[in-house]
């Protein structure tokens, strides 16, 4: 276990200089460079240009400009932000909770929908269900996130009246009960791809558990098929989730950043649309890296979990 | 010359082999390839059949909801032939799309097939970096990117071409790290065939069926970045019409008029849905076995 540990935590932090070479290589491809900012100030002139690149040392080689970017990262100093002038970090905190609420929430939905509709795929394989849940996947894989949350606005919201059609609470009215009122529609929008993709890998992997040996012995006990899926296939199968959940997050973050955009959701994906309409490539620089890092690290954080949860993997 | 006879014995003919019988006897898989051909022979044709353009503008005549009067799809906002500009937009979208995933493609297959024989740091190198591309929300990058360089259907389609590579260099990293140490490749290293030939003309078509089954999805999913891009606007840049930047104002219209919403959502939907029959299609026809990531 320990050298599992060690091995996959050197592993993440190989990644992260790698990621922080991409992110040194679009921050330099940005209009203006890091130096963007003062381009929109039209009393700067080129020779204040030329004398604040002098400054902040944009003059150097390019690798001693990344080594000093990545240090400063690494120290907590991830620049201010254009529009307010408060460090890059508060403004994404301010944002974070917004986006994990929804993030949050639209996961329970998935992966509760997901398990559901994988299982019985599975312990129905070639039924009709298992044949309209895989074309319903795969239908499900297709629709612009958007667009899905265009059209349940358009149902729920303006001709039902029945759910909020955008924003994350009514002004004057934050009581929980609004919270999850208006939490409703942008979950389940958020959710929709990723209990297509929850059912799929849900049917493969009860389908994997319900060939190994463990499980003809226990029907060979005599064990009803429903005991068997609940204390032998089940649990078995949800073990490779926890991996999933990890590897899905940049793909629930693309949703977020898309469903935050069509509810008015004050999360990290608005967010980062509002910075980049305005140019504040401070902010938008940190939400690239923070999305990354946060990826590396769940992703690190799931391959422990199921190395704790799975003595095969914590002996090996 | 002799390459072909020593990594290819016997060769069936491909339309009469399993392969082809596997695809063309599943019916979702058709289905998706009738609704592609018919979709590009409509954004093909109805420019010239419509009696509209995709820019006339009509200011009598805005908001004309479909099934109405002249206009077919109903008008916008401007009194813009809705279908027309449908159309014309399909045109562009499934041109990005396709030049997109041809771009990816051959991105993916060269990192894929350099990391896979050469192994060792190279190989270390390029496939950490995929890992490294693959940690961002590809709407981000994709975002970024397209903020920071000039807007036009060229550089979204080397952005989105630039964060989609990824899939294919890993399968192909795959396929080539299982194949070369085979015998048929020892034999062209001992017939002293360069590097570059063994690769590409020895390894390489060995693992055809899974590339042309990633491509066939990265379609879909290119045509879907463009529209996710486009929508928020950061894509294809108005007047030029794409199924995104359609979508782009419709949500303020979204009471009064729907079918701007709903109709280039449609479209979209049904475009990429199919392309992703055909994907999953070819999958079981080559019976390339999903490993689950």
């Amino acid at each position: 276990m320990p050298g599992f540990l060690l091995k996959r935590i050197l592993q993440s932090l190989v990644l992260l200089l790698i990621v922080s070479v991409i992110g040194f290589v679009v921050l330099n491809l940005l209009p203006g460079g890091p130096l963007a900012q003062f381009g929109l100030d039209s009393s700067i002139t080129q020779a204040d240009l030329d004398r604040l690149r002098e400054q902040l040392g944009l003059n150097r080689p390019l690798y001693v400009q990344y080594l000093d970017w990545a240090w400063r990262l690494l120290q907590g100093d991830w620049g201010h932000s254009f529009r307010d002038g408060a460090p890059v970090l508060e403004v994404i905190a301010r944002h974070l909770w917004a986006t994990f609420l929804l993030m949050g929430s639209s996961t329970i939905i998935a992966v509760s929908i997901g398990a559901w509709i994988g299982i019985r795929s599975a312990t129905h394989r070639g039924s009709t269900f298992d044949y309209a849940a895989t074309v319903g996947a795969m239908i499900a894989l297709s629709i612009p996130t958007f667009w899905f949350g265009l059209v349940g606005i358009y149902v729920f919201s303006l001709k039902l009246g029945w759910l909020p059609a955008g924003n994350m609470y009514t002004i004057g009215d934050e009581t929980v009960l609004d919270y999850l009122h208006h939490l409703i529609l942008p979950s389940i929008v958020l959710a929709l791809v990723h209990v297509a993709i929850w059912s799929r890998y849900m049917r493969s992997a009860t389908l994997d558990v319900m060939n190994q040996d463990f499980v003809k012995t226990a029907r060979a006990k005599g064990l009803s098929e429903r005991r068997i899926l609940m204390k032998h296939v089940v649990g078995n199968a949800l073990l490779p989730m926890v991996t999933l959940a990890g590897i899905q997050l940049p793909s629930v973050l693309t949703g977020a950043l898309v469903t935050e955009t069509v509810f008015t959701w004050p999360g990290m994906g608005r967010l980062f649309l509002d910075s980049l309409g305005y140019s504040d490539y401070p902010v938008v620089m940190g939400l690239l890296m923070f999305s990354a890092i946060l990826v590396i690290a769940s992703n690190l954080i799931a391959d422990i979990a199921v190395a704790l949860i799975d003595p095969r993997i914590r002996l090996a | 010359m002799t390459s072909a006879t020593l990594s290819q014995p016997i060769r069936e003919r491909w339309w009469r082999s399993r392969t082809t019988r596997r695809f063309i006897t599943n019916k979702l898989a058709m289905f998706g390839l009738g609704m592609i051909v018919l979709l590009v022979l409509a954004c093909i044709l109805a420019p010239h059949l419509l009696p509209y353009g995709s820019l006339d503008i009509d200011l009598r005549a805005r908001f004309a909801p479909p099934f109405t009067g002249y206009h077919f799809f109903g008008t916008d906002p401007l009194g813009r032939d809705v279908a027309a500009r449908l159309f014309e937009a399909g045109r562009i979208s499934l041109a990005v799309g396709f030049s997109a995933m041809l771009l990816s493609t051959i991105i993916g297959t060269l990192v894929g097939v350099i990391a896979g024989y050469r192994g060792g740091w190279i190989g270390s190198v390029l496939m950490r970096t995929v890992d490294g591309f693959l940690s961002f929300p590809s709407i981000f990058l994709v975002l970024a990117l397209a903020a920071a360089l000039q807007p036009s259907a060229m550089m979204i389609t080397i952005v989105i071409a630039a964060t989609s590579w990824m899939e294919v260099a890993r399968i192909v990293d795959a396929e080539v790290r299982s194949l070369r140490e085979r015998e048929f490749v020892q034999a062209g290293r001992m017939l002293g065939l360069s590097g570059a030939h063994i690769m590409f003309r020895e390894i390489l078509p060995n693992a055809l069926g899974p590339i042309i089954v990633a491509a066939t999805l990265t379609v879909a999913r290119a045509i879907l970045m463009e529209a996710y891009i486009s929508f928020l606007g950061y894509g294809i840049q108005p007047p030029l019409p794409s199924w995104g930047n359609m979508l782009n104002g419709a949500q303020q219209y979204l009471g009064s008029a729907p079918w701007l919403a709903i109709i280039p959502g449609a479209a979209i939907t049904i475009a990429v849905a199919s392309f992703n029959f055909i994907g999953d299609g070819l999958r079981d026809a080559f019976d390339v076995r999903s490993d689950g990531h």
